[in-house]
């Protein structure tokens, strides 16, 4: 067991863990970070991507002693506040991007470090993006069609803090 | 601030209305997925997303022969076994089988029994950690003696099922026939791949009883399961489904299995087991859709009408029975395809391999025979040189027509015009007398041998092709007659409306459009409904969800309640039920309404005879697909899908169009890469790295035409969407590959080995057929040292 110290969506976290255990199992069990989710535990299907640096990685492949000093974003980081959604997510809602969802978190994460790098509503660049995230249910086309949406600065409409609000 | 549960504009749902129907009810674009926010934040709790402290972990031993005597289970002594649990068949309280059609498959094969297929559950193991169950696993040793295997399902003499469908005189009609054209298609297995793997965590209680959490298609099937093997009752018994990440009819069956494990375990540790399924053993264990061999015998006229079939299926069911008998009941029916032909014998059988069960799968059944019957129809259109779109508007049942069954298809009949836009959309006859024209140029051309239209500078070959199907929409025969669902609707002592249905969300929109119906059948928003958590504990019966019957059925009991609730408070209140429901609760509180299955007026089916209406209503799809295909690698990718589809009434244009842009892609997949091989009955690819699904560059571009012809026997005319487009994708993309290459490839997938193959002319080095296993490699020799 060693410490490692790193960031999880801007927050300082320290955990003490054998160096060799998954990014993936830190965050869901050490972390109470569950929405990242594991589909395959060997790099295939992309369900638990994470940003590493602001990189998508499968945290399924990355052992925590490689994460120290780093940043990490999953998918609970994406919303700018409870209750709200940001502006992909807000996509995905209105397009129906997410059908079952479990490949929904590494979806976004994967489309958030494409957005990030500059990424337009190409629709060939777009899939080129998240070819490493598999979806079974919805054939790709509405979670295309949500990145690119979101690209073009479009979708829902937005309140001034670029985000919605869910109510309740 | 906008309102995320107004209506938004569907983008591009093209929605078209046949000029004899009335404007539908809950048109327009619906509301926002009801848990979409919860699954895009991570909220959404899938089951290993729960936490139950002090849950031990669980594993299942299983069999690694296909076909053996379990002799004994070998505890090594080294291990201290006081540190874990281990379950055998001896630890079953009630009776060892899991509940299902047969009583014929064990929860646990038991010491003396008989071991029937690879990957079969043998005992069970549950620790604290998982390292200690690592330790335990390794720890155990199954002494078996091997017995002969079979894996050929022609060869097998074990018969789950068999059906023979007749009409009119199949012999006289042939000996009438211009021509007569045979042919043999084969599928394989195809596994669902949800992207969640099966998980189950079994809490015990005290007084033997259990509740399960889990991922689930069927809560009742589940609960069933759990009073027959652990000899509990109803109030025992208790299952939760967790949020679901897909199931497809991957977890229609299974979970009873995994909940029964989960919940054998957890009975003998006194403790909370966690039994969450990695992809390797999801891949290995669980069902896959069945491997098919489909034989035809067309007698037609010059001009292209049918004027016989004699269709023969055989399916693989594996080693155990599991739903067998009505995927090869559905393969059956829809075997002919969709159109009218007088004189028709089909017969079919389900036999026993020692290959794991095979079971429910989108389409359960009917994609495998319709891969035949379309295939088969286009080589006859080619052989009498007519175009694959007029063969199909000489023979597509009208309204009038009689099926197989004796059938007379009183309402709802869209074949044509599916068969229609989907021509027109995808430009087929434009596109395809183009490739017709490249064919020529380029046949004879070739630089490569065995490739006739590789020229020295065009490597790639493009292709359309099209193809009709019909799906029966809900149970087959009298399967809704018996289910005699019950779905219920309360209007609550706190003023709110809740829907009670055990009918499950794994990502198709149950938890939207349900509150969508009531809403609209109560006139009140979208917000005011509630539906309550799949729990038996709470909801009833209504079936579980499966065939497409969510939105029809259950969607029909549910209006149904909506209006008798809504007619009881109006009749006391004098006012409308929106503006005074309020005032009933106040008056005389919480009301419930309990609504059960009662036949559609006029539709009948005789199990004995196998004759009347097969299903209520059937829903009717088109695709026109195009490829290119590589001609040095034999490689296909699917460019563009014109995907038409007739389900009845949409409810909400985006989750059905999410369904046809899905269930393209997975008959994509089965058309072109997905397979799984065998050697010895036991997979060989069972992992997410050998085991391939296409990804977003896979892909094809799918453009979603819905068509409404509403069926008259529920309030709100929908036949249901799921399964539709897995049953025209693949022989779609079959047919533009021969459109594009000249060969026709009648195995399932067309991968590229078996493309180079047919383009070669060498058939004998194509891959083994689908489905069928390679023998045994003799062990390697011992190392020189």
């Amino acid at each position: 067991m060693s410490a490692h110290r790193f960031t999880v969506n801007g927050a300082p976290v320290e955990v003490d863990v054998p160096g060799m255990r998954r990014l993936l199992d830190v965050l869901r069990e050490e972390l109470a970070l569950t929405g990242t989710k594991e589909g395959c535990g060997e790099g295939e299907c992309g369900a638990c991507t994470v940003l590493l640096d602001g990189a998508p990685v499968d945290s399924c492949l990355v052992p925590i002693c490689q994460v120290e000093g780093s940043s990490v974003a999953t998918v609970e980081g994406l919303a700018p506040s409870a209750g709200a959604l940001g502006p992909l997510q807000a996509a995905f809602l209105q397009t129906g991007g997410a059908q079952c969802g479990i490949c929904t978190p590494g979806m976004l994460m994967a489309a958030t470090a494409y957005l990030d790098a500059g990424g337009g509503p190409d629709d060939d660049a777009i899939r080129e993006s998240i070819a490493g995230n598999l979806c079974r249910c919805t054939g790709y086309t509405k979670i295309v069609e949500a990145i690119a949406l979101t690209a073009a600065g479009g979708g829902i409409r937005l309140t001034g803090a670029g985000t919605i609000d869910l109510g309740g | 601030m906008p309102d995320l549960t107004s209506r938004t504009e569907s983008p591009d749902a093209v929605i078209i209305v046949p000029g004899t129907i009335a404007p539908g009810r809950a048109r327009g674009a619906g509301p926002l997925r009801r848990e979409g926010p919860a699954k895009l934040t991570g909220a959404a709790k899938y089951a290993d997303d729960l936490v139950f402290p002090g849950a031990w972990f669980g594993a299942t031993i299983r069999s690694t022969d296909a076909h053996a005597t379990f002799e004994a289970l070998e505890l090594d002594p080294a291990f201290d076994w006081s540190k874990v649990v281990v379950v055998t068949a001896a630890d079953i309280p009630g009776d060892n089988i899991v509940s299902s059609i047969k009583a014929d498959q064990p929860i646990l094969v038991p010491v003396g029994g008989e071991i029937c297929h690879h990957a079969e559950p043998l005992a069970l193991l549950a620790a604290p950690d998982r390292a200690t169950l690592r330790a335990a696993r390794a720890a155990v040793h199954a002494r078996t003696t091997s017995l002969p295997a079979v894996f050929d399902p022609l060869a097998s003499d074990h018969v789950f099922a068999s059906y023979e469908l007749a009409s009119g005189d199949p012999d006289a009609a042939f000996a009438a026939a211009d021509l007569i054209l045979e042919g043999e298609y084969r599928v394989g297995h195809q596994e669902q791949l949800y992207i969640e793997n099966n998980a189950m965590i079994a809490l015990p209680a005290e007084d033997g009883g259990v509740t399960v959490h889990g991922s689930l298609q069927c809560p009742y099937y589940v609960h069933t399961a759990l009073k027959r093997g652990l000899a509990i009752d109803d109030r025992q018994a208790r299952v939760i489904q967790a949020e679901t990440g897909g199931g497809f009819g991957g977890k229609e069956e299974y979970p009873s299995m995994i909940a029964l494990h989960a919940a054998l375990l957890a009975g003998k540790a006194g403790r909370a087991v966690r039994m969450i399924y990695d992809r390797h053993e999801d891949l290995a264990a669980t069902t896959k859709r069945h491997p098919a061999i489909v034989r035809h015998r067309t007698g037609v006229t010059r001009d292209g009408r049918l004027l016989a079939q004699d269709i023969e299926v055989v399916m693989d069911g594996g080693a155990y029975c599991t739903l067998t008998p009505v995927v090869l009941s559905r393969g059956a029916i829809h075997a002919g395809g969709p159109y009218r032909c007088p004189n028709v014998r089909i017969r079919a059988r389900a036999t026993r391999t020692n290959t794991p069960p095979n079971g429910a799968f989108r389409g359960f059944g009917a994609p495998q025979t319709e891969f035949a019957a379309e295939t088969h129809l286009n080589r006859i259109a080619q052989a009498l040189e007519l175009s694959p779109l007029d063969i199909r508007r000489r023979n597509v049942y009208q309204l009038g027509d009689t099926t197989p069954t004796g059938q007379v298809l009183r309402t709802s009949v869209a074949g044509e015009e599916v068969l229609e836009r989907a021509a027109e959309a995808g430009e087929f006859e434009r596109l395809r007398a183009r490739h017709d024209a490249d064919r020529r140029r380029r046949e004879g051309s070739g630089t490569v041998p065995g490739s006739p239209l590789r020229t020295g500078t065009e490597r790639m070959a493009s292709g359309i092709g099209l193809a009709l199907a019909w799906h029966g929409a809900g149970f087959t025969g009298s399967g809704e007659v018996k289910l005699a669902s019950v779905a219920s609707l309360e209007l609550t002592a706190e003023c709110r409306i809740e829907i009670l249905v055990a009918a499950t969300e794994m990502g198709q929109g149950t938890k939207t459009i349900f509150p969508q119906l009531v809403a609209d059948a109560l006139g009140v928003p979208f917000e005011a409904v509630d539906i309550a958590p799949q729990d038996t504990a709470y909801v009833p019966d209504s079936g579980p969800t499966v065939a497409s019957r969510t939105a029809m059925v259950v969607g029909g009991l549910l209006i149904q309640a909506a209006g008798r609730l809504r007619a009881t408070v109006e009749a006391e209140t004098g006012g409308a039920f929106a503006t005074t429901f309020r005032d009933y609760v106040t008056a005389k509180g919480a009301l419930r309404v309990d609504q059960r299955f009662e036949p559609y007026p006029g539709v009948g089916f005789d199990d004995a005879t196998y004759r009347g209406d097969a299903y209520p209503a059937f829903g009717w799809a088109a695709c026109v697909a195009s490829v290119e295909v590589d001609l040095d690698t034999g490689e296909v990718q699917v460019r563009d899908v014109v995907a038409v589809d007739d389900i009845g009434r949409v409810i909400h244009p985006v989750l059905a169009e999410g369904q046809v842009e899905g269930g393209t892609l997975q008959a994509v997949g089965y058309a072109t890469i997905e397979e799984i091989k065998l050697r010895d009955g036991r997979y060989l690819n069972d992992r997410l790295a050998t085991y391939i699904i296409p990804t977003s560059l896979d892909a094809p571009r799918i453009t979603t035409i819905l068509v409404e012809a509403p069926f008259d026997g529920v309030p709100h005319g929908a036949k249901g969407v799921g399964e539709l487009p897995m049953d025209v994708g693949a022989p779609a993309v079959v047919a533009a590959i021969a459109d594009a290459t000249g060969a026709w490839i009648c195995d399932l997938p067309a991968s590229p080995e078996r493309i180079l193959a047919a383009l070669a002319g060498i058939p004998g080095v194509a891959p083994l057929p689908p489905g069928a296993s390679e023998p045994a490699r003799p062990p390697p020799p011992p190392a020189d040292r």
